[in-house]
Formats: C-alpha cells, sequence, structure tokens
C-alpha cells in the first residue's frame, strides 16, 4: 500500500517536534513535582488541571488527536471540577505523617517506577513501522476503513463500527478489564482480520484509548 | 432558567462575580453547541460520543457553578438522569438488536441500508447517540452526587 510506504520514508520525528517533545515532557515533570511539593488544595487541583491540558498538547504532538481531545475534555475539564467538588468535602486541615510511615508508600512508587522503567526496554521505537500497533490487525483497520465504512476518521470506525461490543461494554463501566492487556498481546495472524471480538481488543491503543 | 431574568438587577447589584456569571451565560450556550459539532464531526475530524458527551456535561456543570446547584437542577433535572442513562444504552444496544432483525450480526451496521457504507454511517450516527446521552447524564449524575452534599459553596472556602 502507498501510503505505508511514504510513511516509512519520512523520518519518524523531526528535531522542531523532537523539541516540543522534551520540553513538554520536562514541564509534566515539573508540574509533577510541583503538585507534590505544594500543600494547598486549590493550587493542587488546578495544577492537575493544567498537567492534563500540557499532556493534551503532547498528544496533538504525537498525532493521537482524539486521545487529546478526550485528555482535554476529561483531564482539564471535568475531572478538575470533580476534584474541586471533593476538596470542598475533605477536611481543611490535616496534621502530618511522620517520616518513618512514608517508608512503605516510597518503596511502592520506586518498584513500581522501576518495573515501567524495565517494561520500556521491550517497547517498540516510536513511529516503528513494525510495531504490533503499526502491523497486522491496526494496518488492517487503516486500509480497510476506507473502503468498508467510508470516513476519514479511523478512530471513529473503529469504535464504532469495528469495535462496537468494546465499546458497549465500554459504557457499562467494564472496559476496565481490557486496558489492562499488554500491548499487541493478542495479535496473532489468525486473530488479525477485522474480528469484532473484543478478545484482541486493545491494539490501537495509542489511538482509541478514550472512549472506554 | 427563568428566574435570573426577572431578578437580575438585584441579583447582580451587590454580587462579586458579576463578570463571570455575565461571561459564562454567554459562553455555556457556545460550549453546548460545540458539544454538538464535536458530536456529528466525529466520523469527519477528532471527536464522537464520549469528548460530546463530556463537554455538553461541562456546560451543565459550568452552569452549576457558576449560578448555583439549585438552578442547575431546575435547568437539567436530576430524573433526566435516570432516563437519559438508561436511553443511552438501550440506543445503542438496540441499534445492534436491529442489527439482528434486520439480518445481520449484533452491532453490524451494514443492514441499516441498502449501500453497507451507508448503513455504517447510520449506525455509528446512532451508536454515537447513544454514547452521548449516556456520558453526558452520567458526568452530571456524578457532579450532582458530589455537589448536593454541600449545596453552597462560600467564598472562604476557595
Amino acid at each position: 500500500v502507498s501510503f505505508i510506504a511514504a510513511a516509512a520514508a519520512e523520518p519518524a520525528f523531526s528535531v522542531p517536534v523532537l523539541l516540543l517533545d522534551i520540553s513538554l515532557l520536562a514541564l509534566l515533570v515539573v508540574i509533577a513535582f510541583a503538585i507534590v511539593r505544594m500543600r494547598e488544595l486549590f493550587g493542587i487541583v488546578m495544577l492537575q488541571g493544567v498537567y492534563s491540558l500540557v499532556s493534551a498538547a503532547w498528544f496533538v504532538s504525537l498525532d493521537a488527536v482524539d486521545v487529546a481531545f478526550t485528555e482535554a475534555a476529561v483531564g482539564a475539564g471535568v475531572s478538575t471540577v470533580l476534584m474541586l467538588s471533593a476538596m470542598l468535602l475533605a477536611d481543611r486541615k490535616s496534621t502530618p505523617v511522620p517520616m518513618r510511615r512514608q517508608f512503605g508508600a516510597l518503596a511502592v512508587v520506586i518498584l513500581a517506577g522501576g518495573a515501567m522503567l524495565y517494561a520500556v526496554g521491550d517497547m517498540p521505537g516510536f513511529g516503528d513501522v513494525n510495531s504490533p500497533a503499526n502491523s497486522y490487525v491496526g494496518m488492517d483497520f487503516m486500509a480497510k476503513t476506507a473502503e468498508e465504512i467510508k470516513i476519514p476518521n479511523v478512530v471513529t470506525a473503529v469504535l464504532a463500527s469495528y469495535r462496537g461490543v468494546l465499546l458497549l461494554l465500554g459504557l457499562n463501566g467494564n472496559a476496565g478489564r481490557w486496558e489492562a492487556r499488554p500491548n499487541g498481546q493478542m495479535l496473532h495472524e489468525s486473530t488479525a482480520p477485522s474480528a469484532a471480538d473484543a478478545e484482541d481488543a486493545r491494539d490501537e491503543e495509542q489511538k482509541e484509548e478514550g472512549p472506554s | 432558567m427563568s428566574d435570573p431574568e426577572q431578578n437580575s438587577e438585584n441579583k447582580y447589584g451587590t454580587d462579586p462575580h458579576v463578570l463571570l456569571r455575565i461571561v459564562s451565560k454567554f459562553l455555556i450556550p457556545l460550549i453546548a453547541l460545540f458539544a454538538f459539532y464535536v458530536q456529528f464531526h466525529g466520523d469527519y475530524g477528532p471527536g464522537g460520543g464520549f469528548q460530546a458527551g463530556v463537554i455538553l456535561a461541562a456546560s451543565v456543570i459550568l452552569y452549576a457553578l457558576i449560578f448555583g446547584l439549585a438552578e442547575a437542577k431546575k435547568a437539567f433535572p436530576p430524573r433526566l438522569i435516570r432516563y437519559g442513562m438508561t436511553l443511552g444504552i438501550l440506543l445503542y444496544g438496540g441499534t445492534g438488536v436491529l442489527n439482528f432483525i434486520l439480518g445481520g450480526e449484533f452491532l453490524n451496521y451494514s443492514t441499516l441500508a441498502h449501500d453497507a457504507a451507508h448503513g455504517q454511517h447510520y449506525g455509528i450516527l446512532a451508536v454515537e447517540l447513544g454514547v452521548l446521552v449516556t456520558v453526558t447524564t452520567v458526568m452530571i449524575a456524578i457532579f450532582y452526587a458530589f455537589g448536593s452534599r454541600q449545596p453552597e459553596t462560600s467564598d472562604e472556602d476557595w
């Protein structure tokens, strides 16, 4: 298919985009530390909204506009308001937690962070044409949407047409089960052709994360 | 919805949030309109029922934040939430059942029209509408559930 060859010929990212990505991610780290160090609930809630907006900008830079849209609407919009309402219900004052009781939490954070860093080594490179997300059933959707569904937004086609049952389950609030599945785990040749079952669902991870 | 018009004089006269109220009164219809744009252009650009539902709920939530929960509950009665949550799911599932009846598979919209692609378009439209209704009402339900525990926010709370 021609557009795959065109995509392969282009470099995965250009230097300005790379700089933009790095500065956005650096900003996220700064905001995260600010949230941790801040003691004022209102400021924390506002910074969480800022965090969501910056990640939405980062998603746009990754060409995941649907995810960015969801992040901006849910993360920066509704959840900020919900956090504000929750903040009003919370106590205004609290006693500081002694240092020795924080080591357990620190250990959990370090373990979880270490596990994630360990997993990074197994992830495909950014824009890798041979990555599970860019091959098998994902490519199948990209190629077939134009002729079968005839709408420009592949994400909508995947969500509503090819993965309609999953979206229905998502509306019922059960979709969380599938989100934990590692990307590309269920992708074999036999299950690849646009099967509409919910089994091998989360393959277009980068794009369709939103609506479930 | 009807009250603020009548006693707007004395209500806004000593109100420290008069700017907020007037600006958001102008913005809320635009936010709702944008939600419908996102809804019906989900096929062509980013967006869809979920994002549109969140934005539509955000317009109601903004109204509640600015004008108070009681006013918001007049504009969007909580009983609508119960109907909306079920109606959306029914619309979604009903589309799938309709596909059954027309001789296709569950949620295979190709049976909805003579042309398979047109059927897909109709199906996506119906399904996304179901998502919109459910997501909007659920978001508002969550907000009402939080907000109702402490109906009025005093200025010192911020």
